[in-house]
């Protein structure tokens, strides 16, 4: 903070301790636990923020023809939003095919985005394990699991994706050594 | 990509114009650049042509343009994909070619947005700070604006900036279809530093999750380098106002000089952790597939980057006096200087720069030129503070290969042919 903001501060600090009981550098309110979990959705690659809970490939097929084919086509392609399986094989060439199959290097990151962000006009409206059925399906889709496989928070994490060492951190913000230098 | 040059020890911001001989200047003002004005300049070839003054309207509560000027962004789909349905738009672009000055008009600021705009009530609307903190906290807009302040001018670029070009060019198109995702305004927030210290931060916690209140809950890792320790800020001002929705009503990250998606709108949460999250936006969509088949992750810095807005793709140039006009800017500080081409890349002139050239802002440029009529092509190149300069195509696709579809900073050319028209080409 410039000594600037510090006398800005001070200020403001004192105006707040003439008008209120309160400290004026109090800004915002203490989160509770539980509306912080209400927010807290983010899923991290080693699955840290993956719920309890499982889905099979199976039942995946079914939630995914009621709530995503629509855009993402029957079996994950020839739909009229992104192509989720296939493209294996492609990324070197012209026209390269960018599926969850070929490019996505975590299959946490599935889970999460559709948990986030889908289905596209009611994002969040899957239940738990409908997520981890569908997260299943696209996963079979491109033959990283088996049609009749499962995934939950304890599989998902240790799913080694095919393009897992597909991608070069920028040096200036190498996650591996942006802070190690400190 | 950029590569390095020194800086010149002495750097002529303001050199002499070109030489132009009274006559072809005079005389071009009249022809010069057709495309946009010559609708304007029709219609009073006297004095007495001028409609008579006489009381005008009343005054209003804001301003309209006037009836006369036609100022619209263009919701475009992936590259080559325009025209579309607004429903099916992913973004919408700043019209330069109509434009002058430094600063986008607050309506026609480009947008990407990856699931609508939302209509979010500023009163419902909280920012979480939580995860590896000592105080976790919620603040309402309210609370944010009592805070100290910032104010800076800043460009926020999309990372497709520029994606119409990585294969081909197409002739027919304005630099708002190639250039339109970039654009400049001024932005006031609380330092993101300031709210770090009221919920005392972990010193262990060098990543940072910003996500937004949209449909997608669009969210990116954020390493908190020093530089960008003391650069971000949470804006809930934009041009002296508060953001426009499409820009994040009511409040979003503004991250000076990086990758437009990390300037997170609608922003909601901010958590502190020790490593990237690896969002969707941050693998499988921002990331840049390079020839090799493997994809450069993290490019998070906006590149050096110029482009001639005037004249440019679809306008129409007659011979004589050309004011070569156009805009610079760089993620890596300050424009030092812009270099223009009118034959080609063979040789370079140095434009004058519109003071002040500020940091991560984009700058106009202009160049004095008189068209001989013959068919050629006219290029821009910046170079910033650092000794960045802007790649040609050549080395450019050299480093990058043609899939990469993001981060696209090689030097812009247009064609000129024998009948004046302007065309978008590669090199």
């Amino acid at each position: 903070m410039s000594s600037h903001d510090k006398l800005l501060l001070a200020g403001i600090l004192t105006v707040g301790l003439l008008a209120a009981p309160a400290l004026a550098f109090d800004f915002g309110r203490p989160a509770t636990p539980a509306e912080i979990k209400l927010w807290d959705i983010d899923v991290g690659p080693d699955g840290k923020g993956l719920p309890d809970g499982s889905g099979t490939a199976v039942l995946g097929k079914q939630v995914f023809a009621d709530n995503c084919a629509a855009c993402h086509g029957d079996n994950g392609q020839g739909g009229i939003k992104d192509r989720l399986a296939g493209g294996q094989g492609t990324l070197a060439s012209n026209t390269p095919v960018k599926t969850v199959g070929s490019f996505w290097p975590y299959a946490t990151t599935l889970y999460d985005y559709i948990h986030r962000a889908m289905p596209y006009p009611t994002p969040g409206s899957l239940s738990t394990d409908e997520t981890y059925a569908v997260t299943a399906y696209i996963l079979s889709l491109n033959g990283i699991i088996p049609a009749d496989g499962k995934v939950d928070k304890d599989s998902l994490p240790r799913i080694r994706m095919p393009n897992r060492d597909g991608f070069i951190p920028q040096p200036e913000f190498d996650p591996a050594k942006l802070f190690r230098r400190k | 990509m950029t590569s390095k040059m020194p800086i010149e020890s002495s750097i002529d911001l303001l050199p002499r114009p070109a030489h132009v001989s009274r006559r072809g200047f005079v005389g071009g003002l009249s022809a010069g650049i057709l495309g946009a004005v010559a609708s304007e300049a029709a219609g009073a070839e006297t004095l007495a042509d001028v409609p008579d003054r006489g009381p005008g309207a009343d005054l209003g509560a804001h301003s309209e343009r006037s009836r006369f000027v036609k100022l619209d962004r263009i919701p475009e789909a992936t590259p080559g994909k325009r025209n579309v349905d607004p429903g099916d738009a992913i973004n919408s672009k700043t019209p330069h070619q109509k434009l002058v000055g430094n600063i986008t008009p607050t309506d026609l600021h480009y947008e990407r947005s990856h699931s609508g705009v939302p209509d979010i009530d500023p009163a419902q609307h909280r920012l979480l700070i939580h995860g590896l903190v000592s105080k976790p906290l919620v603040f309402s807009v309210e609370d944010l604006k009592r805070m100290p302040s910032v104010t800076r001018v800043v460009f926020i670029e999309c990372t497709g900036n520029g994606w119409e070009n990585w294969k081909k060019a197409d002739p027919d198109v304005t630099v708002q279809n190639t250039h339109g995702l970039v654009s400049t305004n001024e932005w006031t927030g609380v330092p993101l530093k300031f709210l770090i210290d009221l919920v005392a931060r972990d010193k262990s916690a060098n990543w940072m999750l910003a996500e937004g209140g949209d449909g997608a809950g669009v969210d990116r890792s954020i390493p908190l380098t020093d530089e960008i320790m003391n650069e971000a800020f949470v804006a809930y001002g934009q041009n002296g106002e508060p953001l426009r929705p499409a820009h994040g009503f009511p409040i979003r990250l503004v991250m000076p000089g990086f990758e437009g998606n990390l300037n997170i709108k609608w922003l909601r949460r901010l958590k502190f952790g020790n490593e990237p999250w690896m969002t969707r936006w941050e693998t499988a969509r921002y990331t840049q597939l390079l020839a090799s088949g493997k994809a450069r992750q993290f490019q998070l810095r906006m590149e050096t980057n110029s482009v001639i807005t005037q004249p440019s793709g679809m306008m129409q140039i007659q011979p004589g006096y050309i004011r070569i006009s156009g805009l610079a800017w760089s993620g890596h500080g300050k424009i030092a200087k812009v270099e223009v081409s009118t034959d080609g890349a063979k040789t370079w002139k140095q434009a004058q720069l519109a003071q002040p050239v500020l940091s991560r802002a984009q700058v106009r440029f202009q160049m004095d030129w008189v068209w001989d009529g013959k068919p050629t092509k006219i290029v821009s190149r910046s170079i910033d503070e650092q000794g960045n300069v802007q790649p040609d195509r050549q080395a450019f696709i050299a480093a990058m290969g043609t899939n990469a579809l993001f981060h696209y900073n090689a030097q812009q050319t247009w064609s000129i042919d024998e009948t004046g028209r302007v065309r978008n080409v590669l090199a």
